[in-house]
């Protein structure tokens, strides 16, 4: 009987020596990423443990406006990157982001994307046509937002006619909570046509699916800042994947992904007096 | 010991000391954030609030499908409940198991789970959205997703409770004359009754609060699929006051009606 207690006690005790060493050599960095991002920030992060030993990137992908929300209610992180400047700024309200390492690293653009196979919507003018089934973010999401400000610009005089942001929204099925599941939702074949990321056609779901560009004068600027947290207990490893993003290899990847590059001073510009 | 009677019910109340405290934590636990939402919500947009547009359709969407759900579950589960007890169904631990399924399957892949059948280009729903009747995206949809998660909870207990009627005091009525309906509703049903009823209860509370597989079926529509819990969802990144003042109307509307329901129990069972 003794001598089980003794083996116990023994278990028990290389358990714990063992348990600190485990736990002591990685850096963990917590990640709060557009859902838009996930293809290419999982690209990046095996590229920066890779160049990094010890380092140990954990991702959380999930609407902007969640993960803002997330933020503000002190969910622990490292790092945001978000999709669009409001819920930047809506975290930044919180206070909880260094500003100081606020900066712009990728852009992209809206696109319409359709269901190959049922071939319903071929022209931008088909996607307010009666009986398509259309799938839009909600207007809380980034992609929510872009989408309806592209539909008041394309239904400016000139445009695509005054009530084509009605006849639109009329067709519209779900609005979704992010971007991914817009896709997967077109994926499956459960709408005719949808408003995503140029980005989002790249990953293997969105290679399946038909795209009709949309031109530049209504097409969206969508720029994606990116800052670390102020309460980061792992500040400078935090800022190394900042600085890793916007290298020259960082920003290769995020461009092999679909998303544009910044030009770096001039959008940075334009991001700058929103943080006061 | 504490024995002592209760001056409103009437009912003894006993046990031992310490049973008191050792209980009260968990009760604690659930009431606590109950008061938390209570004291956010903003008294005076309160009521601006709940007469907003999108808080009444949400409101009136849940608590109807839910309702629907609750019925179809209760006329599909029945029978079921019947078959397995009397022993029409073979294997019968397989179905017992099946049944057990979507309680513990997480909800979004039920939703996802039922996209893939139900869906346009799903294993039914292809020739149903053929033939002129899609399901996913409208309101049918959000009623399949609650039946799905919601049901086993009725068939559960209403087997329970059915397998409990002594088949003997059935044959003593039809041995008096009974027909099959008369010892239906006047022998089987009252007996288990209790156990149909909390079936009834729990299957129409979680299709109320079904969230994940609505969302990923019947997707996010006011008025024709955003439910309660998911225009809560919704609200919390858009506005928190008005999540809040939703949260706290289903919160009411749930207590109060299982209150209600629970009370008419007690007082049809002492009628018994």
């Amino acid at each position: 009987m003794v001598w089980r207690w003794r083996l116990g006690a023994l278990l028990l005790a290389g358990m714990l020596g063992a348990a600190p060493v485990a736990a002591a050599p990685s850096q963990t960095l917590t990640v709060f990423a557009a859902a838009s991002l996930s293809d290419a920030f999982r690209d990046l992060g095996r590229r920066f443990e890779a160049a990094v030993p010890g380092a140990k990137l954990r991702f959380s992908f999930a609407g902007s406006q969640q993960l803002a929300q997330q933020i503000a209610n002190g969910a622990p992180a490292d790092v945001f990157a978000s999709a669009d400047e409001p819920q930047m700024r809506a975290a930044i309200t919180s206070g909880r982001i260094d500003v100081t390492t606020l900066r712009p690293f990728a852009r992209n653009r809206l696109v319409v994307a359709t269901d190959r196979r049922r071939d319903t919507v071929r022209t931008l003018g088909d996607l307010a046509k009666p009986g398509i089934h259309v799938v839009l973010g909600a207007r809380t999401v980034p992609i929510g937002r872009y989408s309806h400000e592209f539909l008041q610009q394309a239904s400016r005089p000139g445009a695509l006619g005054a009530d084509y942001g009605r006849g639109v929204l009329g067709n519209v099925v779900s609005y979704e909570l992010d971007v991914r599941s817009l896709v997967t939702k077109l994926a499956l074949g459960e709408a005719d046509a949808g408003l995503v990321y140029v980005s989002d056609l790249n990953g293997p779901q969105g290679a399946k699916l038909g795209q009709i560009a949309i031109p530049e004068a209504w097409n969206q600027d969508v720029l994606y800042p990116i800052a670390t947290l102020a309460d980061s207990p792992q500040r400078r490893l935090a800022q190394a994947f900042v600085d890793y993003v916007s290298s020259a290899e960082g920003q290769m990847v995020l461009s092999r992904h679909g998303l544009r590059i910044t030009d770096g001073a001039r959008t940075y510009r334009r991001l700058a007096p929103t943080t006061r | 010991m504490i024995t002592s009677v209760d001056a409103v019910s009437g009912r003894r109340r006993q046990g031992p000391l310490w049973l008191l405290p050792a209980a009260l934590p968990l009760v604690g636990f659930f009431v606590l954030p109950l008061i938390a939402i209570c004291w956010q919500v903003p008294g005076r947009d309160l009521l601006s609030h709940l007469q907003a547009q999108a808080t009444l359709e949400a409101l009136r969407l849940s608590l109807g499908t839910a309702t629907v759900s609750t019925g179809l579950a209760v006329l599909l589960g029945t029978p079921l409940a019947l078959a397995i007890t009397r022993g029409t169904l073979p294997c019968r631990r397989l179905i017992d198991t099946l049944i057990d399924l979507p309680m513990v399957l997480p909800p979004s892949v039920a939703g996802i789970a039922l996209l893939l059948t139900f869906g346009r280009n799903g294993l039914l729903g292809a020739e149903l959205a053929a033939a002129g009747m899609p399901v996913a995206f409208t309101t049918v949809a959000v009623v399949l997703a609650q039946l799905f998660v919601a049901a086993p909870y009725y068939v559960r207990a209403a087997t329970a409770g059915l397998a409990r009627v002594e088949t003997e005091l059935e044959q003593a009525a039809a041995v008096d004359g009974a027909g099959p309906a008369q010892i239906w509703w006047r022998i089987t049903v009252p007996l288990a009754w209790p156990a149909l009823f909390a079936g009834m209860v729990a299957c129409w509370a979680r299709a109320l609060g079904e969230f994940g597989a609505t969302l990923m079926f019947a997707g996010n529509l006011p008025g024709v699929t955003q439910t309660m819990p998911l225009a809560v969802y919704v609200g919390f990144e858009v506005e928190l006051s008005q999540a809040l003042a939703l949260a706290m109307v289903l919160v009411a509307i749930s207590f109060a009606t299982l209150l209600v329901l629970r009370s008419l129990d007690d007082t049809g069972r002492r009628g018994v």
